[in-house]
C-alpha cells in the first residue's frame, strides 16, 4: 500500500515538473534557464540511491529531518520529472516553429501560444517518453527501503528474514510488479489513444 | 573552522581514494553486465527478428518479464533464492550482481537490437539471397555489420542507465561507489559532502563513457550508410 501511496502522489506531480522543466529549458530566460538545466543534469546524473540518500541523510548535516515517505516523494519527482523533461524538451523542439510565428501574428501572447498551441501537441508528442519514465518510476520505487520506507519490497525482506522462504517470497513480489506494470502500461496505451488527434502525427513507435 | 567539523572535512581528505577505489567496482559491474547484455541481447534480437513462432513469443515473454522486474528484487531473488535454493550454487554478491544487470539488460538490449535490425531495408535481404546467399550468410555478413554501427547510440544509453543502476549492488554489499560512500559517511559522522561527491563521481563517469561510446561510434561509421555520414 505504501508504494502505491508514494507512486500516487510523485507520478502527477513528476508529469507536471516534467513539462515545467522541459518548458523552461526552451522558453526561459537565462537565469530560468540556467536553473532548470542545473537541476536536470544533477538529477538525471545522480543514481536514485544517491538522491534519497543526500535527501534523508545529507539534509540532515544542516539540522533538516525530512521524514522517509517524503523523502521518497522528493527523491522520486525530482528523479523522474528530470527524466520526463528531456522528452518534452525533445517534443517541443520537433514542433514547427511556423506554428509559432502564426500563433504570433493572430494576436497571441507568448504565453498563450506556448500554452494554447506548443504544450498541447508536444506533450502528445512526448508521451510515449513519459509514461516509459513513469514506468520506471514504479520500479525505482522499491529503492525507498533504504531510507526505512516500509513499501513493498521492504515488507518483502522483513518477511523473508522471518520464514526464510527466498524463492516463494521474491517471486511473489516479482509477480506484483509484472502485474503492476503491466496493467499500467494498457492504461497508457488507452489514453494514447484518446489522445490522439486523426491526422496529427504525435508519437513515432 | 565549525564548517569543516560539520562536514568532517579533514577526515574526507583521508577516505577519498577509498571512495574513489570503488569506481573500479563500479566498472567491473557495468564491464560484466553490458557484456552478458549483449552477449545475450543479440542473439534474441535475431532470433526476435528471423526466428520462429516459438522463439519469438520466447524472447517477447523473456523481454517483459524483466523489464518489469525491480532491480533489487531481481537481485534478491537471484542472491537469496534461485541461485542457492534452486541450483544449489553459491554465488558471491559481485557474480550475482552482474548476472542480475546482465539478464537484465539482455531485455532492453534484445529491444535496442531489434530496432536496428528491423530498421534495414529489406531489399537487402532480398538483394542477398538473390545472390545465392543463405539466410543465415545475408544475416551474418549484410545485416548485422550495418546493424550493430546502428544500435551503438542505444548501448551508450544502456552504459548511462547501468551505471547509475550498479548502485543498487550496494545491497548485496558489492564494493561499489556507493556501498563506500556509505562506509564513509558513517565513520566521519557527516553525511551531505560524500554523498554530494559520489554523485558528482557518477555524473563524471556517465560523461566520460558517453564520450567514448561516441567516439566509437565515429571512429566505425561507414560513409553513406545509415548512421553515417
Amino acid at each position: 500500500m505504501v508504494t502505491l501511496e508514494i507512486l500516487a502522489i510523485s507520478m502527477p506531480i513528476s508529469v507536471l515538473l516534467g513539462i515545467a522543466l522541459g518548458t523552461a529549458r526552451v522558453y526561459g530566460n537565462v537565469i530560468i534557464r540556467g536553473i532548470a538545466s542545473a537541476i536536470v543534469i544533477t538529477f538525471r546524473g545522480f543514481p536514485v540511491l544517491v538522491t534519497l540518500l543526500l535527501i534523508f541523510f545529507g539534509l540532515s548535516d544542516f539540522g533538516i529531518y525530512v521524514p522517509p515517505f517524503w523523502t521518497a516523494v522528493i527523491g522520486f519527482i525530482l528523479c523522474s520529472g528530470s527524466y520526463q523533461s528531456e522528452y518534452v524538451r525533445g517534443a517541443i523542439r520537433s514542433i514547427d516553429i511556423g506554428q509559432s510565428l502564426a500563433a504570433r501574428s493572430i494576436g497571441m501572447t507568448k504565453l498563450q501560444e506556448v500554452l494554447y498551441i506548443i504544450l498541447p501537441q508536444a506533450v502528445r508528442r512526448a508521451f510515449l517518453g513519459i509514461t516509459n519514465e513513469l514506468i520506471y518510476l514504479v520500479q525505482y520505487s522499491s529503492l525507498a527501503f533504504v531510507v526505512g520506507v516500509p513499501e513493498m519490497f521492504a515488507v518483502t525482506k522483513t518477511f523473508n528474514s522471518l520464514y526464510f522462504r527466498p524463492v516463494e517470497t521474491f517471486t511473489t513480489l516479482a509477480v506484483v510488479y509484472l502485474v503492476m506494470i503491466s496493467v499500467l502500461v494498457v492504461f497508457f496505451r488507452g489514453i494514447e489513444r484518446r489522445l490522439a488527434i486523426p491526422g496529427i502525427e504525435l508519437t513515432t513507435k | 573552522m565549525r564548517c569543516a567539523e560539520i562536514f568532517g572535512l579533514g577526515l574526507l581528505g583521508s577516505y577519498l581514494p577509498y571512495m574513489l577505489e570503488g569506481a573500479i567496482w563500479t566498472f567491473a559491474l557495468v564491464g560484466g553486465g553490458l557484456t552478458l547484455g549483449f552477449a545475450m541481447g543479440v542473439p534474441f534480437a535475431i532470433l526476435r527478428v528471423y526466428g520462429g513462432k516459438g522463439a519469438k513469443a520466447a524472447i517477447d515473454a523473456y523481454v517483459w518479464v524483466y523489464r518489469s522486474i525491480p532491480l533489487i528484487v531481481l537481485l534478491f531473488l537471484y542472491y537469496w533464492g534461485i541461485f542457492p535454493v534452486i541450483l544449489g550454487v553459491k554465488l558471491s554478491a559481485m557474480a550475482t550482481s552482474i548476472l542480475a544487470l546482465g539478464t537484465r539488460d539482455a531485455a532492453y538490449e534484445t529491444m535496442i537490437f531489434r530496432a536496428a535490425l528491423e530498421s534495414i531495408d529489406p531489399g537487402q535481404m532480398l538483394a542477398a539471397r538473390s545472390l545465392g546467399m543463405t539466410r543465415w550468410q545475408a544475416v551474418r555478413t549484410i545485416v548485422l555489420p550495418q546493424a550493430l554501427r546502428i544500435a551503438i547510440p542505444g548501448w551508450t544509453n544502456q552504459y548511462a542507465i547501468m551505471l547509475k543502476d550498479s548502485s543498487i549492488c550496494f545491497a548485496l554489499g558489492v564494493l561499489e561507489i556507493l556501498t563506500r560512500t556509505r562506509y564513509v559517511t558513517i565513520s566521519i559522522g557527516s553525511y551531505f559532502i560524500p554523498y554530494l561527491i559520489a554523485g558528482i563521481l557518477f555524473i563524471i563517469l556517465t560523461y566520460g563513457g558517453t564520450k567514448v561510446f561516441n567516439i566509437v561510434y565515429e571512429k566505425v561509421q561507414i560513409p553513406g550508410l545509415v548512421g553515417g555520414k
